[in-house]
């Protein structure tokens, strides 16, 4: 699903956020991307969802090689990956429910289409009844999940997901990590980059573990203990 | 075994699109896309109705700058129809050689009621004009003291209606030159030459002006647009993010700018409306007072739609070129 081929990251002015990273991640597999703030994860997730491009190497994403990706390919690219952030980023003048339709109204689903999926999505993160208020009403734990539900609500193959569970308490992220979970057992493969270690430790999944951008971990006993 | 059935959903989840886009035909998708092409129509005007008051700013900015020139075009065309009704009341005035007898005048004056393009032919004698100007200049006794009389007599041909247009009038006026107990053929209507160039003048100034202002109307447009683009920053931002393609982004804003085309066309139009409306009186006052049944006009229905269309297509291009610059800078990071 995921392929790094000796990837690296440089900014302008010289900071290097990745260096010669490679591993794949398969498809229907899930995963936690792990390290220190700093360490290069999100700019990792930046590389696949194509917010930024790599300065070497190859990204490879669903048999597609991104390099090779034109900018007008992009916003096709972009809808067959479920990008959950950590500040959610809703749109707060807008409902739960439209604020989960925006990726099936930038696809071009029909009316009852998107009616019928936004309401299985919010159904999936146990939001059903709340379709009609607006994010700024929802808790921290209610906003992340109307971010997840819009991630996934047009099914794509693939979730990312940088530091989902950053702002909530322990309860809460272990509701979160049980929906990416439920999502994985049906085939989706799940990228997660967090910093949550104990959490981690409890769903005994493949740890990729990044140090100062390199990949110094990749299994499933916490190489950084 | 679970595993096998989670991958044949997540097939199934995968097909799912391409099944339904077929299921549905080109049709459905076609009657799809102009749906949603009338959802962001109306989610614009909706938009702006929100904020009333500064679409009404923005509005009356392009409404005035488009009255301008649609207004003065409006009065050209006024003053044209008023020319073209004086245009009819253009003579030649045939002045003959002092001591031409009656007779010949006379048989002059015959001779060209004969020609197609001659209506009609006054002939005033030396005699007569004589006692005109003594009436009218006031010169009475002075004039008394001439021992012989010094005008010549005049032959006034008024033009047939199909020879109105100022060649033809100066054909005809060298034509009657020629005669031979003619030594003056003039036309009355120089004064009419000349305001037609002023109005030569005047239609280019309308092109001058309207120009500039379209320009005016493009900037402002522009302007508007990217304040508002920078307003919904985060909004395009999550948009990209979930593969809105620029396209889908920029659709509102374009239909946005031609809101405030079409808008500001109206408002222009119901400005020079009233102002048309406002004039309507005293310019019938003065056309009373020169015996014309002259009305002033409003605006045709051609002038009407290039107003409109004009308007919305400056709000279209001015919202294009803000979209085309300032979108490609926002991307998600």
């Amino acid at each position: 699903m995921i392929r790094f081929n000796n990837v690296s990251k440089r900014y302008p002015g010289g900071y290097e956020a990745l260096r010669d990273v490679s591993f794949h991640l398969a498809p229907g597999e899930m995963a936690f991307l792990t390290g220190h703030s700093g360490a290069g994860k999100s700019t990792l997730l930046k590389l696949i969802a194509l917010i930024e491009r790599p300065s070497g190497g190859q990204v490879v994403v669903n048999s597609q090689n991104l390099n090779k990706l034109g900018r007008r390919k992009i916003p096709f690219h972009r809808r067959n990956i479920g990008v959950i952030f950590q500040d959610h980023r809703l749109l707060f003048d807008r409902t739960v429910f439209d604020n989960v339709a925006l990726p099936l109204i930038i696809a071009g689903y029909s009316h009852q289409e998107i009616g019928r999926r936004v309401r299985a999505a919010l159904d999936k993160v146990g939001l059903l009844g709340k379709e009609k208020l607006y994010p700024i009403t929802l808790s921290g734990g209610e906003q992340q999940r109307v971010g997840i539900a819009r991630a996934v609500v047009n099914k794509p193959p693939l979730l990312l997901a940088d530091e989902p569970t950053g702002n909530l308490d322990p309860e809460l992220s272990r509701e979160i990590m049980g929906i990416f979970e439920e999502f994985n057992r049906v085939g989706v493969s799940v990228l997660i980059a967090s910093h949550d270690h104990a959490l981690i430790r409890r769903l005994q999944r493949r740890v990729l573990v990044l140090n100062q951008g390199a990949l110094v971990g990749d299994g499933y006993v916490r190489a950084d203990a | 075994m679970r595993r096998d059935r989670a991958v044949h959903e997540q097939q199934e989840l995968g097909s799912g699109r391409g099944a339904h886009m077929r299921r549905q035909g080109a049709g459905a998708w076609l009657g799809n896309y102009l749906l949603r092409h009338a959802q962001t129509f109306f989610y614009a005007i909706g938009e702006l109705s929100r904020r009333p008051f500064s679409t009404f700013m923005t509005v009356a900015v392009i409404g005035i700058a488009l009255a301008l020139p649609a207004g003065m075009h409006v009065l050209l065309k006024n003053v044209q129809t008023v020319l073209s009704g004086w245009d009819g009341a253009a003579q030649v005035s045939l002045f003959l050689h002092r001591g031409t007898r009656e007779p010949v005048a006379k048989a002059l004056a015959e001779k060209l009621r004969a020609r197609p393009e001659v209506e009609a032919v006054d002939y005033i004698s030396a005699d007569q004009a004589m006692e005109e100007f003594r009436v009218l200049s006031g010169f009475g006794e002075a004039l008394g003291a001439l021992e012989e009389n010094p005008l010549p007599p005049v032959l006034v041909v008024h033009p047939a209606l199909t020879q109105q247009g100022p060649e033809s009038l100066s054909a005809l006026v060298e034509e009657l030159g020629q005669e031979g107990s003619v030594e003056l053929a003039q036309l009355d209507m120089q004064w009419v030459k000349r305001l037609y160039g002023l109005m030569e003048i005047g239609r280019r100034g309308v092109w001058v002006l309207a120009s500039m202002l379209a320009l005016a109307v493009l900037l402002v447009v522009g302007n508007t647009i990217r304040l508002s683009i920078q307003n919904r920053r985060d909004e395009i931002v999550i948009t990209k993010l979930i593969g809105g393609t620029d396209t889908f982004i920029r659709r509102p804003f374009l239909y946005t700018g031609f809101w405030y085309g079409l808008l500001g066309g109206f408002i222009a139009f119901v400005l020079v409306q009233a102002s048309m409306w406002l004039l309507a009186g005293p310019v019938n006052n003065l056309a009373g007072l020169y015996n014309s049944s002259f009305r002033l006009g409003g605006m045709d229905l051609v002038t009407v739609g290039v107003l409109l269309g004009g308007g919305l297509l400056l709000g279209l291009f001015g919202s294009w070129l803000a979209v085309g610059r300032h979108l490609r800078s926002i991307e998600p990071t």
